[in-house]
């Protein structure tokens, strides 16, 4: 890879993206041949805000590779509670892991933090704004079900704040991928977002309603909407309700409609869904781990440039 | 130019910075980002609405005591970008130039993303990239199009 950080999908060209897949396929094929590869090696995982799904997958990843972690813990535990800033926090844990996976409530935390670091640092999530690994295990997960070119991805639920739609929206603009964004519309997507994404010549176009787009779709990436963005209980259930899909919603869907979520979910996809060909979103989940295998393998193994 | 009847409105200053050419209305903006705000013993001279020749109405911020550094220059193109600087010394213009929009300014604007890192108690400068028609923060990546000199540092 062209960086010695993964702070966003977005400085990350079609190849790089490539390698990454074409890395984790592989490690998903024969685990065993890099079980040991990283032996002695630490990872150091700093979490300023919980994320118990995407810090075990590193945690288990690194493990995989037959290294190991040192973790900050939580932050009620840890010295930021006291007040330390992030750059020093960096500082001191690079100090002693030869890797960095970090997350913040702040946007720019990772860009910033990775100013302060010799090591390679993965941004796990930075606020509203990038969360790379969790892209590119959906990416994964896209190409498996159908391919990544010639594609109609649909993208719903709260587009504003979810960073895993951002980050993904930048990476499907490298490949011949038609975008759908679908959303309320005090939930759609960030005008900035739109703004690159037009710079970069991709096919996008937002919508309020699933049904205006639904037939023509290949993928259908849905997240959740947060109660807490909205001050008013009824309003939120108004329009989550309206974001919600079951097996009637899916009866205007091509029979190869692959659906995906970012977990968790609370009810934004029926669990009767679940047991139906369309469901990729466990299967997704499960990618983190080989994808992160493969990731830090790259960065770990000096194969960056 | 100095024999230039508008700019005697003015008074002639011996040594320091004249910033002619600045859009109309911007000048205490131009003062704000230069961080003058009188309570230093820098003289500072303002013409406002000034007609003008190659902008309908200008400014003129007139600096005694001061030459202005190639970062503040820099700085002055995002709110001023038609601007001339007149380096005086000894009454006479010892250079004089345009401003150009640098690729990046830092430090002197404060990122509006209450989110931001920047805006944290973090030990960081903020960085601004110089778009076409704006500026946008290089960490949290808000675009910045109008009012920017709200953004500017007070120092
Ligand atoms: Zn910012």
């Amino acid at each position: 890879m062209r960086h010695d950080h993964l702070i966003t999908s977005k400085h990350l060209t079609r190849a790089d993206i490539e390698a990454v897949l074409d890395r984790a396929a592989e490690i998903d094929a024969d685990p065993d041949a890099v079980a040991e590869k990283y032996a002695g090696s630490l990872l150091g995982l700093l979490f300023f805000e919980p994320s118990t799904r995407t810090k075990m997958s590193f945690e288990t990843a690194m493990k995989r590779l037959g290294g190991d972690i040192v973790d900050m813990g939580s932050v009620e535990s840890s010295s930021v509670k006291k007040g330390e800033t992030l750059a020093d926090t960096v500082r001191v844990i690079a100090g002693y892991a030869d890797a960095l996976v970090v997350r913040h409530p702040r946007q720019g935390a990772a860009t910033m933090a990775s100013e302060f670091v010799d090591v390679p640092l993965i941004n796990a999530g930075d606020g509203a704004g990038h969360h790379p690994s969790q892209t590119l295990l959906d990416l994964y997960t896209i190409r498996e079900n159908a391919g990544l070119d010639d594609l109609s991805v649909g993208i719903m639920g709260d587009l504003k704040y979810g960073r895993t739609v951002h980050s993904l929206a930048y990476a499907l603009a490298k490949f011949d991928v038609h975008q759908h964004f679908i959303s309320p519309e005090s939930l759609q997507l960030p005008r900035e977002v739109v703004y690159d994404l037009h710079q970069e010549g991709a096919s996008v176009r937002e919508h309020d309603a699933l049904e205006d787009v639904l037939a023509s779709l290949d993928v259908l990436y849905v997240t959740r909407i947060q109660r807490e963005r909205f001050p008013d209980e009824n309003e939120y259930q108004k329009i989550a309700g309206e974001y919600q899909i079951d097996l009637e919603t899916l009866e205007g869907a091509q029979d190869d409609l692959t659906v995906m979520h970012p977990l968790p979910r609370v009810d934004e996809i029926d669990p009767a869904i679940d047991d139906t060909d369309h469901a990729a979103y466990f299967e997704q989940a499960h990618n983190g781990v080989p994808v992160r295998m493969a990731l830090l393998d790259m960065f770990l193994g000096g194969e960056r440039q | 130019m100095s024999g230039d009847d508008h700019e005697l409105r003015v008074s002639k200053i011996r040594d320091g910075t004249v910033i002619d050419h600045v859009r109309g209305g911007q000048a205490l903006n131009v003062l704000a980002i230069l961080g003058i705000d009188g309570s230093e013993d820098e003289e500072v001279s303002v013409g406002m609405n000034v007609p003008s020749d190659r902008l309908a109405r200008k400014d003129i911020v007139k600096v005694s005591g001061r030459e202005l550094s190639q970062e503040e220059v820099d700085v002055l193109s995002l709110i001023a970008p038609d601007a001339t600087i007149n380096i005086v010394r000894d009454y006479e213009v010892a250079s004089k130039h345009r401003v150009e929009r640098p690729a990046e300014v830092e430090g002197v604007l404060t990122c509006p993303n209450a989110t931001c890192i920047t805006t944290g108690d973090e030990p960081v400068t903020s960085r601004f990239d110089v778009l076409d028609d704006g500026v946008r923060c290089a960490y949290c990546e808000t675009i910045v199009r109008e009012s920017i000199a709200e953004l500017i540092d007070s120092r």
